[in-house]
């Protein structure tokens, strides 16, 4: 086999591993996709009737509320898995399993790669846990097949960037407590964002932060494909900052799994 | 691979490593033959570890050549790791995992293929003892069974070198005894040990060779009977009810320095039968009462706390001074 094929296997035995890990301890995954659809019933059925009728066009009310709200709920689903990724990974530096994996003529980065993939495959299914709650109460996209798999596709792409952003603080993190508290605001950006109001109903310091952090054009261009919204240039913005956070986090992560004292 | 290791498994020259202004190892020297034990042997914090990080290429050194199953460390890590296994100090298993899904793993790791992998695998759980607790979360399992678990994972890609820093740290007799077992059937069957341990006992039963190493330097090397041979050697300890019976004592067998307070002399021997029933009806011809005798053979902790205290103390004079 070449290297690249001995890369390959490696990684898929790492992927193989975080399935197991997860299968056999479901309550992770389960308080994972526990929390944003707790925050998508909340939202809805507390504030969703008075916050539907404030965004202004249509007929207001809980039923538009839905509509509105679910985009920014997928993306804290998102959010969420990724806090588990920097979990799992502080947990294999201190357990003394990754020193194991170093000494092995192994393809260095299979490690991380299978934390990844594993937390990519976790995240389309709390993706699809929160999709299917919202359908059973309301929600009706008008997507097209082909806006169903760009949705897929910008939502993979921001799971790929946050993961590796989380294998890194993950890595960077000494204790596994810290490695849970580091990534926490990522779960809640989408509120200081359009995920739950549009931002032209923030005061001015905060609406310029919501207008130009990440999860804006993320949660425009997936409210677009899904409800048929305007999607203006928000996709080339959700593109570019998938791609940033993605490689500058590879980056970083390599950096910090390859460093030797 | 085994051709151009030339006999030799482990050979290191002035290897150096500091952290900062810390100095771990100072100039290093040593060769470990294949299929040999050797025993590094040293107090905390003497750098046992890190040398065999370094050796297992997950630190790198300041300086030395290294070479480990005949490839150089730092030029062809990934032909050391191919050749090599490490068992830590900290157990290196996935605890989330049963005992035969870490083996398993390791299996797949080594790019074994489904069924090998599962051969070798069951025939790891049998030598090991681990039968029973194969498909058991390693998580519910002891430190002794982890620690066989962690060593037949290292097994797995039938290393011929294996590195085990502090195997037996923590275990109970019974679970020690059991490992040294397995060690010596490992060497048995040609594979080279480099085993750092804090224990004399460990290191007398299973070493070829033992180094001993001090605040990053090497003070001493050879077999267990050479290194014992380097100290004074063995003596009885007479303790005596009076003051003048010590002294009587002391005068019959030609020596001074009895200690007037704890009434014990020291008398040098070598340990053997006929010599101690002649010092005893030499005792006995005198009419001295003896209360109580020990005798004391050199062994390796006379030879640990000898060598490592030497350094130790002269370093306290010069603090006092």
């Amino acid at each position: 086999m070449s290297t690249l094929s001995y890369a390959l296997a490696d990684s898929a035995t790492m992927v193989r591993r975080q399935i197991k890990h997860m299968r056999r301890y479901p309550s992770m995954t389960l308080q994972l996709v526990g929390l944003p659809v707790v925050f998508l019933l909340l939202f809805v059925y507390v504030f969703g009737g008075t916050l539907g009728n404030g965004l202004g066009a249509g007929p207001g009310g809980r039923g538009e509320y839905l509509d509105y709200v679910t985009p920014g709920i997928l993306l804290m689903a998102v959010a969420a898995v990724s806090m588990g990724t920097a979990i799992s990974v502080s947990m294999d530096m201190t357990e003394g399993i990754v020193a194991r994996f170093r000494t092995m003529a192994i393809a260095r980065m299979s490690v991380l790669t299978g934390h990844v993939i594993g937390a990519m495959l976790q995240t389309y299914l709390a993706v699809a846990v929160v999709l299917g709650v919202a359908l059973a109460i309301g929600f009706r996209p008008n997507a097209s097949v082909v806006e169903w798999v760009a949705a897929a596709g910008v939502l993979g792409m921001l799971a790929f960037a946050l993961t590796w952003l989380t294998v890194a603080t993950g890595l960077v993190a000494k204790t596994v407590e810290s490695a849970s508290n580091l990534p926490q605001p990522l779960v809640f950006l989408p509120f200081l964002g359009s995920g739950f109001v549009p931002t032209d109903s923030m005061p001015v310091g905060l609406r310029w932060f919501a207008e130009y952090q990440p999860f804006t054009p993320i949660i425009e261009t997936l409210r677009g494909l899904l409800l048929g919204t305007g999607i203006g240039n928000s996709w080339i913005a959700a593109v570019a900052w998938s791609a940033g956070i993605a490689l500058v986090s590879y980056l970083w992560a390599k950096r910090l799994y390859n460093r030797q004292a | 691979m085994t051709a151009n290791m030339d006999g030799t498994a482990v050979a290191v020259r002035g290897l150096r490593k500091s952290y900062g202004e810390k100095v771990v190892l100072d100039g290093v020297d040593l060769t470990v033959a294949e299929g040999t034990t050797l025993a590094l042997l040293g107090p905390n914090g003497a750098g046992k570890t890190t040398m065999v990080q370094i050796l297992s290429t997950l630190i790198r050194a300041d300086e030395g050549d290294m070479r480990v199953a005949g490839r150089d460390v730092r030029a062809e890590p990934d032909a050391v790791r191919a050749a090599i296994g490490v068992t830590g100090q900290f157990s290196a298993v996935d605890k989330l995992l049963t005992g035969e899904e870490n083996l398993l793993l390791m299996a797949d790791l080594h790019h074994l293929g489904r069924r090998e992998g599962r051969r070798r695998a069951a025939e790891l759980l049998e030598r090991l003892d681990l039968v029973e607790a194969g498909r058991k979360a390693a998580t519910t399992y002891s430190g002794g069974m982890q620690r066989r678990l962690d060593l037949a994972m290292t097994l797995v890609g039938e290393p011929r070198v294996i590195f085990l820093d502090e195997p037996t740290t923590g275990l109970d007799p019974r679970s020690r005894r059991g490992l040294w077992q397995i060690i010596r059937e490992l060497v048995a069957g040609g594979v080279t040990i480099f085993l750092t341990t804090q224990y004399l006992e460990e290191a007398d039963q299973l070493a070829d060779r033992i180094a001993l190493l001090d605040q990053g330097r090497l003070v001493a090397e050879g077999t267990p009977d050479e290194l014992k041979r380097r100290i004074p050697g063995g003596h009885v300890s007479l303790r005596f009810t009076d003051p003048t019976e010590l002294d009587l004592a002391a005068r019959t067998l030609g020596l001074t320095g009895g200690d007037e307070e704890t009434l014990v002399l020291q008398v040098p021997h070598d340990g053997g039968v006929h010599s101690l029933r002649a010092l005893l009806a030499r005792l006995d011809d005198a009419s001295i009462e003896v209360e109580t005798l020990t005798v004391h053979t050199p062994d390796l902790d006379d030879v640990f706390l000898a060598l490592t205290d030497k350094k130790q103390a002269n370093e306290k004079m010069e603090a006092v001074r």
